[in-house]
């Protein structure tokens, strides 16, 4: 066995509405992989097939080398899982989540006690050990989630849209945590409709879009698809003069002019700015602003489906995550 | 994997535990109405005496009627508490863990028989004070067997109910339309006997008549059915329920 996760051919249906459509994938052991889709994608989906909550329609898939549905227990038993909605039990305490979780995953008393000390110093939590859950805000309780789902030292880890609905500081934290983790060796599976996420932090990603992967690659190759950057200047007149000017720069690779805004495709953006001034002063013409535009995940998606992702979620706090950096 | 995991049922178990002991006022508000069906109830009724078998205080006969009461409610909201993890997402937590289904009813069951039974037991010292006469130790060592059975026939229910329900918003209609009728058809506040010939034949449709009857027969000596016969039928429809419980369970969507 090579891989974490292999599918092939998976299908799901619900009353004939298809929401996983053919997807084949394979994941790396010890990679941090991801699944970026706008809501309704079909990610989660996918997530509950593959951690046996849900049997797929058609297709198969293996995790850890185990059968999804032929061998339920034995995927249970080496898999985590941080689930979308809180799944924790508000009455009892931190630790003795963790400790119920500990023994259905058949762990002997000593090291369940130790890996409780162990799981919550990583997620900083050792202090609130003793407080009931339902006094935990949703960044700690998320962060709670997190560390019973390593708790049992599962081969692969999945996460649910594992930052959704926090604030950005937590979300950074959550991300740290993420990636500690995979330094354990522990292979993990993200869900997210936040493009930074999947940029930051997944060694690769892929792309989904009404239930089938559009592209699947490295966020670098992904991004470099789309090629160069995008300089935007605002210009009050003289657009003419600024082509000529323009074009006349080897390094300027195509001039797009329109409602008063040129778009110019141009490699290291940043850098030119001051040369793009410059020139334009030359020639007597006036920008009013100057920005500039790096690849994202986002033009990535917009390629692949011709959407953009925020027309599907028109969230308040995804379509600020979605704004340029 | 063992399809018996006894680590797991105990894990189930001590989680119903504590949750059960830190919710004081779900205790105080599960004992509170079989307490005030018995104070007033025992009291408002004893001089009338609806022809309750002779020589029996209504006190004596009321008593285990009104812990067969608490049972039948305690356990059917324990099976039904499915529903409450399913709301507050604690399910997927157990449902994607490593352990058998049956693993799982067993250590819900076992979790909800244990507060049932409890509950059965503290409405008891309010009834010695009130004057019920406890025939002996055998008698009482025999009602708590039969209050583990009377609590798992209806955590069978429950479980049943709760596996074909999406939300709470059945709850009322299981309220009104099961526990309820159960409840008044069991004779645990007068003798089947008196209602009329056709609505006594529910009652002896209704488990719990006959689980009320052999408690009254081991507390205080006043059965109207041989014990052996209530027994007989009430561990009958105690695995049935459960059996049924467990399936319902087992085949119910987890999402």
């Amino acid at each position: 066995m090579e891989h974490a996760i292999e599918t092939r051919g998976l299908v799901k249906r619900f009353d004939g509405l298809v929401a996983v459509d053919d997807v084949n994938l394979s994941v790396r052991r010890g990679e941090i992989f991801g699944l970026l889709g706008p809501n309704g994608a079909g990610k989660s989906t996918i997530i509950k097939m593959l951690t046996t909550m849900l049997r797929p329609t058609e297709g198969e898939a293996y995790v850890w080398g185990h059968h999804i549905v032929r061998e339920r227990d034995a995927v249970r038993s080496c898999i985590g899982v941080v689930f979308q909605d809180p799944s924790v039990d508000g009455k009892l305490t931190a630790r003795e989540n963790l400790d119920f979780h500990g023994r259905m995953y058949g762990m002997p008393g000593a090291e369940r006690k130790r890996r409780i000390e162990e799981v919550l110093e990583l997620v900083e939590l050792s202090d609130k050990a003793d407080v009931l859950l339902e006094e935990f805000s949703g960044g700690m309780r998320r962060r709670l989630e997190i560390a019973r789902g390593l708790m049992h030292r599962p081969h692969v880890l999945f996460l649910d849209e594992p930052t959704l609905g926090l604030d950005t500081q937590t979300r950074r934290y959550i991300w740290d945590y993420i990636r500690d983790l995979n330094e354990e060796d522990v292979t993990v599976v993200i869900t997210t409709h936040y493009m930074e996420e999947a940029d930051n932090l997944c060694n690769r990603v892929a792309i989904i879009d009404h239930g089938r992967i559009v592209a699947l690659d490295t966020p670098t190759s992904l991004k470099s698809m789309i090629g160069t950057d995008t300089l935007t200047l605002e210009v009050r007149d003289g657009l003419e003069r600024l082509r000529d000017v323009l074009l006349g720069l080897e390094w300027v690779r195509s001039f797009d002019a329109s409602n008063g805004y040129v778009r110019l495709s141009v490699d290291s953006a940043q850098s030119r700015i001051p040369e793009v001034v410059l020139a334009a002063c030359r020639a007597g013409v006036r920008i009013k602003s100057v920005s500039v535009h790096e690849p994202t995940l986002e033009d990535v998606f917009l390629r692949y489906t011709g959407r953009s992702m925020r027309d599907e979620t028109g969230k308040g706090d995804l379509v600020r995550a979605l704004m340029r950096r | 994997m063992r399809v018996f995991d006894p680590y797991a049922i105990y894990s189930l178990w001590l989680r119903e535990m504590i949750r059960f002991f830190r919710l004081k006022s779900r205790v105080v508000g599960s004992i509170a109405p079989p307490f005030f069906f018995l104070t007033f109830l025992g009291t408002g009724f004893s001089g009338m005496a609806a022809r309750v078998p002779a020589g029996v205080d209504y006190i004596n006969y009321l008593a285990p009627g009104i812990i067969g009461m608490t049972l039948l409610f305690s356990s059917t909201f324990a099976g039904m508490s499915v529903l409450w993890d399913r709301e507050f997402g604690f399910l997927r937590e157990i449902m994607v863990a490593p352990v058998t289904r049956l693993s799982i009813v067993l250590g819900r069951t076992a979790g909800g028989v244990t507060q049932a039974v409890l509950q059965g037991i503290i409405i008891l010292i309010p009834g010695i004070a009130m004057g019920v006469r406890i025939k002996g130790l055998t008698g009482l060592i025999l009602s708590v067997a039969l209050m583990v059975l009377i609590s798992a026939t209806f955590i069978g229910v429950g479980l049943a109910f709760a596996s074909r329900m999406k939300d709470m918003s059945g709850f009322g209609m299981i309220m009104n339309f099961m526990i309820f009728p159960v409840f008044l058809l069991s004779g645990a506040l007068f003798p089947v006997q008196n209602l009329p010939e056709p609505v006594r034949i529910l009652s002896y449709i209704d488990p719990l008549t006959y689980g009320v009857d052999a408690l009254r027969g081991c507390l205080v000596g006043a059965n109207s059915f041989p014990i052996v016969m209530d027994t007989i039928l009430l561990t009958g429809c105690c695995a049935a329920t459960m059996a049924i419980g467990a399936y319902m369970f087992e085949t119910s969507d987890i999402d």
